[in-house]
């Protein structure tokens, strides 16, 4: 006879069906939560409303613009919109973001000209825009890497008495990695004012949460000392309101504060992935009834806040949107093949400097015009 | 001035650098009240505050990754990572994070943070604390990479280092914290050598003996005793490990038509395989022997009571040199 040596967990010891902070649900009925109390005037809620059909209908042309071989690869945040604007639109213009590479909506917020985002993923750059102009750091690849840059920079904004904070975005599989707990270590340690926004999307590309964590992910605050919430991902009124307050909460000095937003990636992690593999199709069916967007459309109309003209003007803009995004993608010029040596070190480097000459006399261009700025220092 | 220990003067160093810059701090594991492990910045956080000299929690990845968003936030962070062995936990934020900031962000996002490693063995350690990893960090672009070998440049490259807009690497010699040297401490910053460049620590015309942090002791005492056997060899401290200082290193070369590359790493791929790859494409025909390495050899840093026979010492130097010269 043998041990019992499986490796499945006995299920967790705490019901994961937990308390969610929900202020809108799925049919678009407005509830009430203590904690959270939302004032919000119809002009908000129809803003918020296009805001999440833009970046949906820019999410989509992406996709799209992938499929047809002008994008390497595409992340897309179907689904996940109410979590991004949400959470974008609760940050000050002071407060730092600090991205995954889905974060499409809250780089939306920010003011970034979503073609901006399409140079990392065509190829042209690592991220077409400068992260002190918007507050909103470039997309970081590695999971969980950047939750320890938003937690360091939280520690700037302490040193510097700034009266701002920082979101770290991050997901439910970047929870196992070892920089977002040190990043939770950090940020508890040292009080810094960072809010950790987890998007539990429910899928690490094909590895569901359960393989992630026996707890719900919003409790492995309370073993690092500071506070955790769970709200509906999908409603963008929670998303507002919780993380406005946990961002007042690190302002006034009280510390980080993990929100884990509910929702679920309802696409493929990328366009290079097939979730048919590894999840059935009714899943999706059923997270269609929570769509972060039409519950927002069904209070609007419910409520007599917007009229089938507004909703034919949203659609005209995000078209146009897309028209323009897609213009500008096809029209983003190549980088030149001495761009390969620039930035590399902001003092330099003779052997950069030395490589890239002889790449220029390799091309056999005398001036560099054509294949960049070429400045050789040869030895 | 009495002479000063290397511990010392970086000790000076970085208080000057402190003093220079309010933007620059100290973070590290053991950094605060202890004053490090092994005592390089005793007194620091004594004078500068928690604040700017900061005990961290005992996560390397921690360290490096919250360095990285202090720099973004216009901070100018030294790292210290204890020993040479723990600074894997923080490579991939070295590496993925640190080496490509400025690269990926078009310039716009500079990374002044340098990461200070006592290296090498030779002191009886257990294991993980006698390592040469600067290989493993030359090798990535975006970094830069220093080591020094005395107390003077100890006092100066420190404080260079921090003035960098670049991440650097500072690589310390662990066994030789306590050798002790004369230390200039007038000259301005400005007029000293630059911090990547090479520097000839002794002239001969037979062999040149290139090496860096601990080895170059060695090889000093080495070409004293080949000097009484009528070779002279030239000893080039290496000092920078990327970028490399060429010039000063081929010059050399191609006056003794001889080198031999000294480290105690292991020579397999080690900087010496750079070296003298480069050595030899440059004075190629200036050279009576090809380059030959001596270092560490292809295992796992052996245990302290073996390290006598990895590390490389005089009489293998010694030997390298006879061989090169029996060309």
């Amino acid at each position: 006879m043998t041990a019992d040596r499986s490796t499945t967990p006995p299920p967790p010891a705490v019901d994961p069906a937990c308390d969610v902070v929900q202020l809108l649900t799925p049919e678009g009925l407005r509830i009430e939560h203590p904690d959270y109390p939302l004032e919000i005037s119809p002009e908000e809620l129809r803003s918020l409303y296009r805001d999440l059909a833009l970046v949906r209908r820019f999410d989509t042309e992406a996709t799209a613009l992938q499929r047809q071989g002008e994008l390497g690869i595409w992340a897309s945040l179907l689904g996940q919109e109410a979590a991004q604007i949400g959470s974008g639109r609760a940050m000050q213009p002071d407060d730092m973001a600090f991205p995954t590479y889905r974060e499409h909506g809250v780089a939306w917020c920010r003011g970034i000209e979503p073609e901006r985002l399409l140079e990392l993923f065509r190829g042209v750059n690592f991220g077409g825009w400068d992260p002190h102009d918007y507050n909103f750091g470039l997309y970081t690849i590695v999971i969980g890497a950047q939750t320890l840059h938003a937690t360091g920079y939280a520690m700037g904004l302490q040193r510097d008495g700034a009266e701002s904070a920082v979101v770290a975005y991050f997901g439910d599989g970047a929870s196992s990695e070892g920089d977002v707990n040190e990043a939770f270590i950090f940020a508890a340690s040292y009080n810094a004012p960072v809010v950790f926004f987890l998007q539990n999307n429910q899928w690490a590309i094909s590895v569901p949460e359960e393989r992630q964590s026996r707890i719900p992910l919003f409790r492995r605050a309370h073993g690092f000392g500071f506070p955790g919430v769970r709200i509906d991902g999908n409603d963008v009124l929670a998303c507002l309101a919780v993380t406005r307050k946990a961002l007042q909460h690190a302002r006034e000095g009280q510390g980080p504060f993990l929100i884990e937003a509910y929702t679920y990636r309802m696409g493929a992690h990328t366009t290079s992935d097939d979730p048919t593999r590894y999840r059935l199709a009714s899943e999706l069916e059923n997270w269609k009834l929570r769509d972060p967007i039409e519950r927002v459309k069904a209070y609007l109309s419910r409520n007599g806040l917007a009229d089938a003209a507004f909703y034919e003007s949203i659609e005209a803009e995000a078209n146009e949107l897309a028209a323009r995004v897609r213009t500008a993608c096809l029209s983003m010029p190549d980088p030149k093949p001495l761009d390969i040596f620039n930035n590399v070190y902001a003092g330099g480097s003779p052997l950069v400097d030395q490589e890239r000459a002889f790449v220029a006399s390799y091309l056999g261009d005398g001036d560099g015009a054509e294949v960049g700025d070429a400045t050789p220092v040869l030895h | 001035m009495a002479p000063i220990a290397i511990s010392r003067a970086l000790n000076m160093g970085l208080r000057k650098a402190l003093e220079a810059d309010p933007k620059v701090l100290i973070m590290g594991e053991d950094v605060g009240k202890l004053g490090g492990v092994f005592r390089v910045t005793d007194g620091l956080q004594k004078d500068f505050g928690e604040d700017r000299v900061m005990d961290t929690p005992l996560a390397e990845s921690g360290i490096i990754g919250t360095a990285i968003g202090l720099a973004m936030r216009g901070y100018r962070p030294i790292c210290e990572i204890q020993f040479d062995g723990f600074v894997f936990p923080a490579y991939d934020q070295i590496v993925s994070q640190l080496a490509k900031m400025h690269y990926r962000s078009q310039g716009q996002t500079p990374m002044p943070i340098v990461i200070r490693i006592p290296f090498g063995g030779g002191i009886g350690a257990v294991e993980h604390h006698s390592e040469s990893p600067e290989a493993l960090f030359a090798h990535v672009a975006g970094l830069k990479v220093v080591a020094c070998s005395n107390a003077a440049d100890a006092y100066t490259m420190i404080q260079q280092a921090v003035t960098s807009n670049d991440p650097i690497v500072f690589f310390e010699p662990k066994r030789r914290y306590w050798e002790k040297a004369d230390v200039d401490t007038t000259t301005p910053l400005a007029d000293a050598l630059p911090l990547h460049q090479a520097r000839v620590v002794r002239t001969g015309r037979h062999v040149t003996l290139l090496a860096y942090g601990p080895m170059v002791k060695t090889c000093l005492d080495a070409a004293k005793v080949a000097a009484d056997e009528g070779h002279e060899l030239e000893v080039v401290d290496v000092r920078s490990l990327s970028p490399i200082d060429w010039p000063t290193i081929s010059e050399s070369v191609r006056h003794t038509g001889r080198c031999v590359v000294v480290h105690e790493a292991q020579t397999f791929l080690g900087l010496g395989a750079e070296l003298a790859a480069r050595v030899t494409e440059t004075c190629f025909y200036d050279m009576q022997a090809p380059v030959l390495r001596v270092g560490g050899f292809a295992t796992p840093y052996p245990p302290s009571r073996l390290e006598e026979h990895f590390l490389p010492d005089l009489d293998r130097v010694l030997d390298a040199v006879d061989r090169s010269l029996s060309y």
